[in-house]
């Protein structure tokens, strides 16, 4: 009986530990001289369940299962071979019931098609995919305005967070007369709690090569560059990896596909400035420069890197690409709304159950992606808000829940759909802390350039900062708001133009939260330290001195066995007397 | 560059092939740069100052450059540099305690590094594991659901061991 194994091995089964229940496999297997094909595969995107382990034989059809840990894999392995697997830890199976089979099953994956089902690093299994089968069917039969037109046709608009048609896009660069082109992916994924681009780097790095090259080719470019950020190592190795194996092939480099058509490929690494993900910024950074945006006009298509014509897309964009060559701009714009086509990926984190990569057709109300795709809330505190859209976007709350995914809806809420990250958030959040994050981000992204970007964005965290401190004051909203308006209209790029809106969502949806910091001077969800109180409760403390010991400003005071006493004005409010005792005879208030 | 110390000098040498090599690529700044950090840890002013005379460009540049950037360091390191992850995601889930824990057990601020040279403590702004907040890295490994202040000494011994 063929045995094949695979294991999920991208950065989030690493972070869980999935190295070692590989090597317990490869141990298990040896040891008891099982003859069986072990593979390392990525992400399959239900990261909450990781370290995620495939078994299939010519027998059985896949199980999938997760939270495996090394001390499971003898017995795991061996009810398989016996024809009595343990269905108990299956997550995904198509024979059998299994955990997340109906969360699974209501995705529609155009993007993820391969992410933790081929081994990322083998060119082969790509291939047998039906890989690069788009590439050669753009060079042998079609015109480079055919492929354009099938873009555009498929309503495809660009993942990176603007929703910019893509197929125009590449019409505006084919349109330029020079002999010089470039194209670039922005691999720069910059919104911080957002990971779909890491996936599909790290598990299918060759769909976004594929449709650099298909894209190259359709506007006339010979040259490209990928800029990934360096806080993505293992998805700098694999691109490394997959552009050798294409260059081996011939699918990079020159006269690919015995065509007169040449592209030569290079990845650029970031150095962790988040403007670099504004295209004008990354072009800069490209050259070798501090990331600074240039004014647009000229757009990129006129005049990008290095003066030249230049075609700049998002990793999901280029994901798409292929498969809509291959399939047809009918069978893409099937999915989604009249303006919004096709399917999204998102990232969802916080307080959600499944945290994790999906793949949904756009139009899915956002209620449905957290409670059906995400499994609802995490803990059994109530959902509060859903942050969209990252340091540029905002947060929408409970009642919002129904507005739909596509550009336009999510962008009447205040957010905007950003590249995909979702931060599900419930009641132990703070909206002003989470403003006052947001903000605290943006002011030391901010490159300097826009002085109301530089200082209107550190005068507004200084106001939000004095809130969360309880030295409010009601006016302060007022200069939030006029604040907010200035920058927004003094700032060049879309940097400064969206870093208000983490505070004008939270204004508008959670306002009471604010007036609660200003006038009770109380934070609700007991995140901002200065509101908070932490207080003995006389009749629970049975004087084991345990929290005395571990304060570390000294200032809980009592013998043992006698009732402690917490000193206000020493406490500084780290929660370690609320942690450590066993009596819950600490309150926090 | 005149330099006495014969350990060092081997550390230029090796960044001098470094440039040589990069030399040919259209601006390589930020390349060699990155490189420069990996050979001596950090990158002080005489660094940068050997960098702009190799590059024939003002060493104003690359000071700009490496201010610039997040990813820079101007100061030593310790042997093993924690990065904690303060994105989103990690902040939803208690990315301040974890750097609270961190701070507690190995005695030093944010940004400081250990007396012993070990470990210095910094953050990053997500490392795209996002699922398994919260999060902290030390070189390429990543670790996931720090929660407990058990786990976190297990992951620190076991780098302090092998120091
Ligand atoms: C401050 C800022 C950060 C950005 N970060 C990213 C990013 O990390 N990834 C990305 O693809 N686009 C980012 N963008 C959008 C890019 O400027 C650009 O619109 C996008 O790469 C175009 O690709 P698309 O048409 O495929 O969406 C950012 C924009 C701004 C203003
Ligand atoms: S927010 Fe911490 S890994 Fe993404």
């Amino acid at each position: 009986m063929s045995l094949e194994i695979k294991v999920g091995l991208a950065s989030c089964g690493l972070a869980a530990g999935a190295r070692d229940v590989y090597t317990a496999i490869e141990n298990y297997l040896h040891k008891e001289k099982i003859a069986a094909d072990l593979k390392k595969t990525a992400c399959i995107g239900m990261c909450f369940a990781e370290p995620i382990v495939e078994i299939s034989s010519e027998k059985f059809a896949p199980i999938i299962y997760g939270r495996i840990t090394p001390e499971e894999v003898p017995e795991l392995i061996e009810k398989f071979l016996t024809g009595t697997p343990n269905t108990a830890k299956a997550i995904i199976a198509k024979d059998c019931e299994a955990e997340e089979n109906d969360t699974y099953n209501s995705q529609t994956r155009i993007v993820l098609r391969n992410c933790g089902k081929i081994d990322p690093v083998s060119i082969d299994d790509y291939l047998k995919v039906d890989g690069y089968k788009a590439l050669e069917k753009s060079l042998k039969n079609m015109n480079r305005t055919e492929i354009i037109d099938e873009i555009k046709e498929s309503g495809l608009r660009g993942r990176g967070g603007a929703g910019f048609p893509t197929g125009l896009k590449w019409q505006f660069a084919y349109n330029e007369n020079n002999k010089k082109k470039y194209i670039i992916c922005n691999a720069d994924e910059g919104d911080p709690g957002a990971f779909m681009d890491r996936s599909v780097l790290e598990g299918d790095p060759h769909s976004i090569i594929e449709g650099m090259i298909i894209g190259a080719y359709a506007i006339g470019a010979d040259e490209g560059y990928i800029y990934c950020r360096a806080e993505y190592p293992m998805a700098i190795k694999h691109l490394r990896i997959a552009i050798e194996a294409a260059e081996e092939k011939n699918l990079l480099g020159e006269n690919i596909h015995g065509t007169e058509f040449n592209f030569e490929l290079h990845i650029k690494e970031g150095a962790g400035a988040f403007v670099c993900g504004e295209e004008t910024a990354l072009m800069a950074s490209i050259e070798g420069e501090r990331g600074m945006p240039r004014i647009r006009p000229p757009f990129p298509a006129q005049s990008g890197l290095w003066g030249k014509p230049t075609n700049i897309n998002n990793v999901e964009t280029f994901a798409n690409i292929a498969w809509i060559i291959l399939n047809g701009a009918a069978s893409y714009a099937k999915y989604g709304t009249e303006k919004s086509k096709g399917t999204k990926v998102f990232a969802l984190a916080g307080m959600i159950r499944n945290s994790g990569l999906i793949e949904v057709p756009m139009g899915m109300p956002i209620r449905d992606v957290i409670y059906k795709v995400g499994g609802g809330m995490k803990t059994e505190r109530p959902f509060k808000a859903v942050q969209m859209g990252g340091p540029s976007g905002g947060c929408i709350p409970a009642k919002l829940l129904d507005t739909t995914i596509d550009y336009d809806s999510i962008t009447k809420t205040g957010a905007i759909m950003g590249s995909g990250g979702m931060v599900v958030m419930d009641t132990s959040t703070c909206m002003v802390d989470i403003a006052r994050f947001f903000l605290n981000f943006t002011q030391n992204e901010s490159c300097g350039k826009c002085t109301f970007c530089r200082v209107g964005t550190k005068r507004m965290l200084e106001i939000l900062t004095k809130i969360t401190e309880g030295k409010g004051e009601m006016e302060d909203l007022e200069k939030l708001e006029t604040l907010s308006k200035n920058i927004i209209k003094g700032s060049l790029c879309g940097l400064g133009q969206t870093a208000p809106n983490p505070v004008l969502t939270t204004l508008k949806y959670f306002r009471d939260e604010y007036v609660a910091h200003i006038v009770d001077k109380k934070c609700v969800a007991g995140v901002c330290k200065p509101l908070i109180k932490y207080e003995v409760i006389e009749d629970k403390c049975i004087g084991c001195t345990a929290c005395a010991r571990k304060c570390p400003t000294k200032a809980i005071s009592g013998k043992v066995k006698e009732i402690h006493l917490i000193d206000q004005d020493a406490c500084i409010k780290c929660g370690i007397c609320f942690d450590v005792c066993k009596f819950d005879a600490i309150s926090k208030s | 560059m005149a330099n006495n110390n014969p350990a060092k000098n081997i550390l230029y040498q090796k960044l001098q092939v470094v440039i040589d090599e990069k030399m040919e690529l259209q601006n390589p700044l930020i390349e060699i740069l990155h490189q420069a950090q990996e050979i001596f840890g950090y990158l002080p002013a005489e660094v940068q100052q050997f960098i702009a005379d190799q590059m024939r460009i003002p060493v104003g540049s690359v000071y700009g450059t490496v201010t610039f950037y997040n990813f820079f360091s101007m100061e030593p390191r310790g042997k093993h540099v924690i990065n904690v992850c303060t994105g989103t995601a990690c902040y939803v889930k208690g990315a301040s305690k974890l750097i609270q824990m961190i701070e507690e057990e190995l005695s030093l601020n944010m940004g400081e590094t250990t007396k012993d040279g070990q470990f210095t403590l910094t953050s990053v702004r997500c490392v795209g594991a996002c699922s398994l907040a919260p999060i902290f890295t030390i070189g390429e490994e990543i670790f996931g659901q720090i929660d407990s202040r058990n786990k976190l000494k297990t992951i620190l011994d076991k780098f302090n061991r092998y120091a």
